[in-house]
């Protein structure tokens, strides 16, 4: 991804696979163009098993979202949301309480048009067209600073975003100051791209990482330690870092595919 | 129907919806949890149950059944064949229609809802994923349109940056064909568009361009280099001369291709003009054009430098004998008409490039012979010197006879140093003036000994001092806004027994070349400094008189210089601020902290610095604002073309940069030489503090400054 200034417009070239796009047709949509559904191909070729993976990832960030409700936390903030399909963190969180307010974030202007399409009408929920690597833009947006209170706790959602940050795009940094943004008792719920612990080889995860770097888009896995240490500052509430399917699940499920085991999901609880 | 048929029923309908649900929840993308689910699909399949029952049989609720289910985003491939292969299995099993359908009649129904099923899920799905696409479309369509508003505006911001910035602007492809200029840039090559975007970059040579600069360009153009900045001349429309600050840059694409060649240009014409006549004067001798000494001695260190100087090198050191005579007989006018006629015979006789011709000042010239063939083309040009001075030279109606000596040094570069040559061929042309004048002499070193010891300057000068034929002159410091005088400038005179009375100019560098200097200066500053106290006139307002006193570079070496200067002072009993110490230029080139520091100590004690004939030797600039000094003391060279009208406007425009440049880093600014009324009112105007020449007083008494002084104060 080339680093551009904020005043720079950005083309759109629809020839070019986009992250959001391709995990849209992971999950059967059809919000996709087929150079993203080509790009989509070949990472499941290299990784079987990436549309369960995708919706455990959503299951996950859904049973978060209810977490965080049930702990009277109803502001979210949803860096890296994507295409919105179905089950979106508003929908989940505003059937639990109609009063949550949410505002997504996300850098690929087709999925900030489309979600501007999708919350027309809705007065609680928003979209800013910005990136993770500037914090600043997305507190200082005027959606965020419309519908969040960061005087009160906000649930900061890194859903399968951060293994798209480079090591040298320095995404610790970004955590770090967009925690010390939010009020005591936020909670960050995060999801990250691993080989560690799971089914997965380490090959399959390069290869995976391949297709990726192909498109201009880099995916990093990175191992349990590394994902532990962007929740420095919170305290992760039970039962920690861990596989996606073990994080506080609804009931007991013997048929899965055990591919969805792979990759790491956790809260954590700003102090 | 009874309850316990109910209940059957309903168990029926669950155990059913159980396995529908097993089979098919793995292959959806549902958001709703296994238990979530199962009861969604526990409602349809009560539908499908009741469908089985009704009478008459409507199959088409099949149809609404599939609808339901891609809602439930049980999309995939693989769904379909679970969806129906449950029905078909356990459909009239778990959910029998009762004895009013037939068996064969149900078994039809079944498969009927799975027609109609299949079709409304294919319906609904055909549906969802063109709604999908079309919504997706539209999001890349108003992406699209955003970003190109987006761009619109960038694109606007950059044409206002490009067309308003005060720098001229280009725009190449990378066959040199020009894309694009800025009105500044097409301003600056003299206002037609036209001529500047019909050329080719390649097209814009000069004969001045600095080495390498075409093939720095070329390659920019062949991708080899991504950037260079120099300073390169153009022509105008008008075919005059644009000097400019070039930078070229290499803009590439994402893919790193090169695509354009941008360059930058900003307009420092008048700047270098200023810099070429700044140095043109600091290198000229501004009577007769000749080189001057800092030319001269530049030219003779670049040939003695080791290595890729030249191999040998010859000396002729001129003076004119009777000179003086001429001086004082018939005015300095003619003088200085002489010398200026005697310049251009000297320059008639130098006719190669490795000769030059110099003035050192007074009636001492010098010329350079670099690399000579033989000793005898030395001597033979000295020979031609000595002929184009026989003639006489006619001067206001007058026939005067110049006769000259001329001592010769000729030898190996390496041999001497620039200063030893200098000297060695000095004291060669004293022997040839001893012998009676009108003639060369050959250096020698035996000769040269006897030379100095038989020059009656050099031998009495260690005495003079003691005998105190030293006197000190003032010459007034007038501040130009008002015309009140602010002090004077100490200028020691030597009463030679034989000679008379002799300038600093006579006897400086003999004082320092023997060391005597540091004694003498000394005695100068002590002179000074209690003329300085007398001149601490009660009853006047104002700060007191000041008094300059003059420091030679060998002073500055000298460890004791700063103690006794306070020293001095104390024993004057005049405050640090009333004493100004002057320093050439020259004595600063090169000058290191060593050098500095005394001039610091001078500054932190409050005692003013002056940079001495400034204009002359130095000329760089940037580095005044690291010197420890107060005051600019601007060589005559500059102002005198400002003494008659016409005045001349380069002569303005440069003193008037410097006066800007000098006040904007804090210094005052003194010209000397002030020699006519016109010539003090342009440097007042043009923002000069202070002035010192004749037009004010000639150098004199200190009693002639007190009574200057009571003039002005009485006049105010």
């Amino acid at each position: 991804m080339v680093e551009r200034p904020a005043w720079a417009p950005q083309g759109i070239d629809l020839s070019v696979p986009s992250v959001s796009r391709i995990y849209d047709y992971y999950l059967g949509g059809s919000h996709n163009f087929e150079a993203d559904r080509d790009a989509g191909r070949r990472a499941m070729e290299a990784f079987p098993g990436l549309p369960k993976i995708m919706q455990a990832n959503r299951a996950f960030m859904r049973r978060a979202v209810r977490y965080a409700v049930d702990q009277g936390v109803t502001q979210f903030l949803d860096i890296g949301s994507g295409i919105p399909t179905f089950g979106n963190v508003h929908e989940v969180a505003q059937a639990a309480r109609p009063g949550a307010t949410v505002v997504y974030v996300d850098h690929d202007p087709v999925a900030v048009a489309h979600s501007r399409a999708v919350l027309e009408g809705n007065e609680r929920a928003d979209i800013v067209s910005a990136d993770l690597r500037s914090p600043r833009d997305i507190l200082d947006s005027e959606p965020a600073r419309r519908l969040l209170d960061l005087s009160r706790p906000v649930a900061l959602l890194l859903i399968a975003v951060l293994h798209f940050l480079e090591d040298a795009d320095e995404p610790s940094k970004s955590v770090a100051e967009l925690r010390d943004a939010l009020a005591p008792g936020s909670l960050l719920i995060l999801t990250h791209a691993s080989t560690d612990g799971g089914p997965r080889k380490p090959e399959e995860g390069d290869k995976v990482e391949g297709v990726y770097r192909n498109i201009g888009s880099p995916l990093i896995m990175r191992s349990r330690t590394e994902v532990e240490r962007f929740f420095d500052g919170f305290e992760p509430v039970e039962p920690g870092v861990v596989a996606m399917p073990l994080w506080r699940p609804d009931g007991t499920d013997d048929e899965d595919d055990p591919v969805i085991y792979t990759g790491f999901a956790g809260v954590g609880r700003k102090a | 129907m009874t309850t316990s048929v109910a209940e059957d029923r309903a168990d029926g309908l669950r155990r059913f919806a159980a396995i529908w649900s097993r089979a098919i929840y793995p292959a959806t993308a549902t958001s709703m949890t296994r238990a979530e689910f199962e009861e969604y699909l526990l409602r349809l399949a009560g539908g499908l149950s009741e469908a089985l029952r009704a009478q008459p049989f409507d199959p088409r609720f099949g149809g609404d059944t599939g609808a339901a289910l891609v809602a439930a985003h049980c999309t995939d491939p693989e769904a379909l064949p679970r969806i129906l292969g449950v029905i078909d299995s356990y459909l009239l099993l778990y959910c029998p229609p009762g004895e009013a359908v037939p068996a064969d009649e149900a078994a039809a129904r079944c498969g009927r809802l799975q027609h109609w099923l299949a079709a409304g899920y294919a319906r609904s799905l055909r549906d969802r994923t063109l709604a999908e696409q079309e919504a997706l479309s539209r999001a890349a369509l108003a992406a699209r349109t955003e970003a190109e508003q987006a761009l619109h505006e960038s694109e606007a911001r950059f044409r206002a940056v490009f067309q308003g910035a005060s720098i001229g602007i280009g725009i190449a492809g990378m066959d040199g064909s020009i894309l694009e200029v800025n009105d500044t840039l097409t301003r600056m090559f003299g206002g037609l568009e036209h001529h500047v975007r019909s050329r080719n970059v390649n097209d814009w040579g000069h004969p001045d361009d600095g080495p390498g600069t075409w093939d720095m360009q070329r390659q920019v153009a062949r991708g080899e280099r991504d950037h260079y900045s120099i300073e390169k001349p153009y022509y105008r429309t008008d075919g005059t001369v644009l000097w400019t600050n070039l930078a070229v840059s290499l803009l590439r694409d994402p893919a790193g291709t090169p695509q354009y060649m941008l360059a930058l240009l900003e307009d420092i014409t008048e700047e270098r003009l200023l810099r070429e006549r700044l140095r043109f004067e600091a290198t000229h001798d501004a009577l007769t054009g000749l080189a001057n000494r800092t030319l001269f001695f530049e030219r003779l260190e670049e040939a003695l430098a080791p290595g890729t100087g030249a191999a040998r090198i010859g000396l002729c050191y001129l003076d004119l004998d009777g000179f003086k005579d001429v001086n004082d007989s018939l005015g300095h006018a003619v003088g200085d008409l002489l010398l200026v006629a005697v310049g251009e015979r000297l320059q008639a006789c130098v006719t190669s490039p490795g000769q030059l011709v110099a003035r050192l000042g007074g009636d001492e010239f010098v010329v350079i012979v670099v690399d000579p063939k033989a000793r005898s083309e030395v001597t033979a040009l000295a020979d031609l010197i000595l002929g184009a001075l026989a003639a006489p030279i006619r001067i206001e109606g007058r026939e005067l006879s110049v006769r000259c000596s001329i001592g010769i040094v000729e030898g190996p570069a390496g041999a001497l140093g620039p200063a030893e040559a200098l000297r060695s061929a000095d004291i060669t042309m004293y022997r040839a003036k001893a012998a009676g004048g009108n003639r060369f002499a050959l250096a020698d070193p035996d000769a040269d000994a006897r030379a100095i010891t038989r020059h009656g300057l050099v031998n009495r000068l260690p005495t003079a001092l003691e005998r105190g034929e030293f006197f000190v002159e003032y010459q007034p410091l007038v501040r130009l806004s008002d015309g009140s005088v602010r002090g004077a400038e100490a200028l020691v005179r030597w009463c030679h027994p034989v000679h008379g009375t002799l300038g600093p100019d006579h006897f400086i560098p003999l004082a320092e070349a023997t060391g005597l200097i540091v004694p003498l200066g000394r005695w100068v500053l002590e002179q000074a400094a209690r003329q300085a106290r007398d001149w601490q006139f009660p009853g006047l307002d104002g700060p007191p008189l000041r008094v300059n006193v003059n420091l030679s570079p060998s002073q500055l070496h000298h460890p004791g210089l700063v103690p006794e200067t306070v020293a001095a002072l104390a024993e004057a009993g005049i405050e640090p601020s009333a004493l100004c110490l002057e320093v050439t230029e020259s004595a600063l080139i090169g000058a290191d902290e060593d050098l500095l520091r005394p001039l610091r100590q001078f500054a932190e004690l409050g005692v003013d610095i002056a940079l001495d004939d400034f204009g002359t030797g130095y000329s760089n600039l940037a580095s005044l604002r690291q010197l420890p000094i107060t005051t600019l003391k601007l060589d005559r060279s500059f102002t005198r073309g400002m003494q008659h009208q016409p005045v001349d406007p380069v002569d303005v425009k440069i003193v008037d940069g410097i006066v800007q440049l000098a006040h904007t880093l804090g210094l005052s600014v003194t010209v000397e030489g002030v020699e006519t009324g016109l010539q003090a009112e342009h440097l007042r105007v043009l923002g000069c503090d202070t002035a010192q020449g004749w037009y004010y007083a000639r150098p004199g008494p200190p009693e002639r400054l007190h009574a200057l002084s009571l003039v002005d104060a009485s006049s105010t």
